[in-house]
């Protein structure tokens, strides 16, 4: 621009102009692609890193059996019952904060009005902000030392439960929240396009409203997963860990992949850190994977063919 | 099956703003109504107040009646949903529902309403489209998407799904504005045809539109902005259009033609 002498259109054949386009253009599309690559490089020296350690370990035993009787100079061992501590953990923390969190997020966008709307809103904006260990401190204080006693002679209950239970109030606020945005997001015209043909609200909500949006929400979801998934400390907390295979959530410690990775990072033996990194690298697959196929399973119901 | 819509004194806020004020006017059934006026003089608040659209809006409420063969639905023993199934409504921009099919479109109403028999839906989808004239042109592609079709398609599959429910009053707010001249020749060609079975009020800026397919006109204006908007004149078609008997009218319908 203040190359411009005079007013007036710029001739075509400005040279001048032109050329100082042509170099502000090339130093744009440098540094972008600059940040691009920087911001790569820790990506995937984090993959490479992860799949060259990880992969040693990695085979039929490693996700087959368990730490028990696993000496400290046995190369054996594998983490089957952290795998098993992990799904069912975040299984259970899933099934409970998707309903709550998606019905909380209706009440929120569709139906909340006034202060009580509000005060919702700014709890789950403080939740946001619980610290892991904080949350599994309250389901440490609350349900294993309070509640579980009460049914169990006394004695503490730690469990795989508990552990869901600290996971749910981690994911509960990312739910709320990235379902809210995703119900902001369906145009009014549509709600309204509904309700013009006489369909009553919830009925618009749910066959409407919830497909359209249904994608981002999948989305929010799987990041609170993948989030929990790799929580340690509450697990630690409130379910123990333990280094056999143990089914039963609701009753006696279980471990889970993250807690493993601690575990084994610290255990004086030649052979823990290998199964430490496999362990790593399984989690990772095995978030990679539920959330490609939540994405798949998303799109397929929205996109009538 | 046609209604007579009158509306007494009817009068909008949105929140403590009045945007229309005491509108009296009756409508007869089977006959076409279009509402002309400047921009902001509350057609649409006037139309969406028909169908009990405009409450759904935070804060916006309706004084007056509005009777339709002589039943008030702003009564308060009224079922919203029932009265919005007896009159249909047909938004200035397309606004298919983008995760069904054309086919769920069209049948989108009954469905959730409660309607399962597949024999019957299949019919209604067939007649409604091909009431809307687009029944030739995605006969083929039912499953398909509803948002892949074009402007003026989308237009005529909403079209269809308002009518696919069989309500007796089909209410129009610029139908046309975001389509072509030919999609909005066969849109018009549309509103002829369905006369014979609904009554239809239409909103538009198009003064041959309005000229074109409506028995009847109804001339909205604001005095001033922030003021409310009130009906100015309402009469036959041909005679606001050839010989008007409030100036006001005159002065606007000539100003956009000359
Ligand atoms: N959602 C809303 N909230 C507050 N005021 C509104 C809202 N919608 C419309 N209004 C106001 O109400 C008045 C009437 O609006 P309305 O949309 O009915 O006008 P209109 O005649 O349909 O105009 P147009 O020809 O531009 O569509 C305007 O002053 C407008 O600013
Ligand atoms: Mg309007």
């Amino acid at each position: 621009m203040s190359d411009r002498t005079s007013l007036g259109p710029p001739s075509l054949a400005d040279n001048r102009l032109t050329r100082r386009r042509i170099i502000t253009d090339r130093l744009a599309t440098t540094l972008v692609y600059g940040a691009f690559l920087l911001a790569l490089a820790p990506l995937l020296s984090v993959a490479w890193t992860l799949l060259s350690k990880g992969i040693e370990r990695l085979d039929g035993n490693f996700l087959y059996t368990s730490m028990n009787n696993i000496a400290a100079f046995d190369d054996r061992g594998g983490a089957y019952h952290a795998i098993i501590g992990t799904l069912e953990q975040a299984g259970i923390a899933t099934i409970i904060t998707v309903p709550l969190g998606v019905l909380g997020a209706i009440y929120i966008v569709e139906y909340g009005r006034g202060w009580f709307a509000s005060a919702i809103r700014f709890f789950v904006d403080v939740m946001t902000g619980i610290p892991s260990i904080v949350a599994g401190l309250f389901v440490l204080a609350f349900w294993v030392l309070v509640v579980t006693p009460v049914f169990n002679d006394g004695r503490p209950g730690f469990s795989g439960f508990a552990a869901a239970l600290a996971l749910s109030v981690l994911m509960l606020p990312t739910v709320v929240r990235s379902t809210e945005e995703m119900l902001r997001l369906v145009p009014a015209a549509l709600r309204e396009g509904a309700y013009a043909l006489g369909v009553p609200k919830w009925l618009t909500i749910t066959r409407v409203v919830i497909p359209t949006a249904l994608p981002g929400i999948v989305t929010g979801v799987m990041l609170a997963i993948a989030r929990a998934c790799g929580e340690t400390a509450p697990v630690l907390l409130v379910a123990g860990g333990n280094p056999a295979i143990n089914f039963d959530p609701f009753s006696g410690n279980q471990s889970s992949l993250s807690l493993y990775v601690f575990e084994q990072a610290g255990v004086a033996s030649p052979y823990a850190p290998a199964r430490a990194w496999a362990a790593a690298l399984t989690l990772v697959t095995l978030v990679l994977t539920l959330t490609i196929a939540a994405k798949l399973l998303a799109r397929r119901n929205t996109l009538t063919r | 099956m046609a209604k007579r819509i009158q509306a007494n004194s009817v009068t909008a806020y949105y929140g403590s703003f009045k945007a229309i004020d005491s509108i009296t006017m009756t409508i007869e059934p089977k006959s076409v109504t279009a509402l002309i006026g400047p921009s902001g003089c509350g057609k649409s608040t006037f139309l969406r107040s028909i169908n009990r659209m405009h409450e759904v809006l935070p804060d916006a409420r309706v004084d007056g009646q509005l009777l339709i063969d002589g039943q008030n639905i702003y009564d308060r023993d009224i079922d919203v949903t029932a009265v919005r199934r007896m009159i249909g409504m047909v938004f200035q921009r397309p606004n298919p529902f983008p995760t069904m099919s054309i086919y769920d479109n069209v049948i989108a109403g009954l469905k959730l309403n409660g309607v399962r028999r597949k024999p019957m839906l299949d019919d209604a989808c067939e007649k409604a489209l091909s009431s809307a004239n687009l029944w030739e042109e995605v006969r083929d592609r039912l499953n398909r998407p509803g948002g892949g079709l074009s402007g003026g398609q989308q237009q005529r599959l909403c079209i269809a799904r308002a009518i696919a429910v069989e309500p007796q009053i089909l209410l129009m707010d610029e139908p046309c504005s975001a389509l072509d001249p030919i999609s909005t020749l066969a849109i018009e060609d549309l509103i002829s045809e369905l006369k014979n079975e609904y009554t239809i009020v239409i909103v538009t800026h198009n003064m041959q539109q309005a000229a074109r397919v409506s028995d009847r006109t109804g001339f909205f204006s604001i005095d001033r902005t922030g003021e409310p908007g009130r009906l100015i004149e309402y009469d036959d078609t041909t005679k606001i259009f050839t010989n008007p008997s409030i100036k006001r009218t005159e002065d606007y319908i000539t100003g956009r033609f000359g």
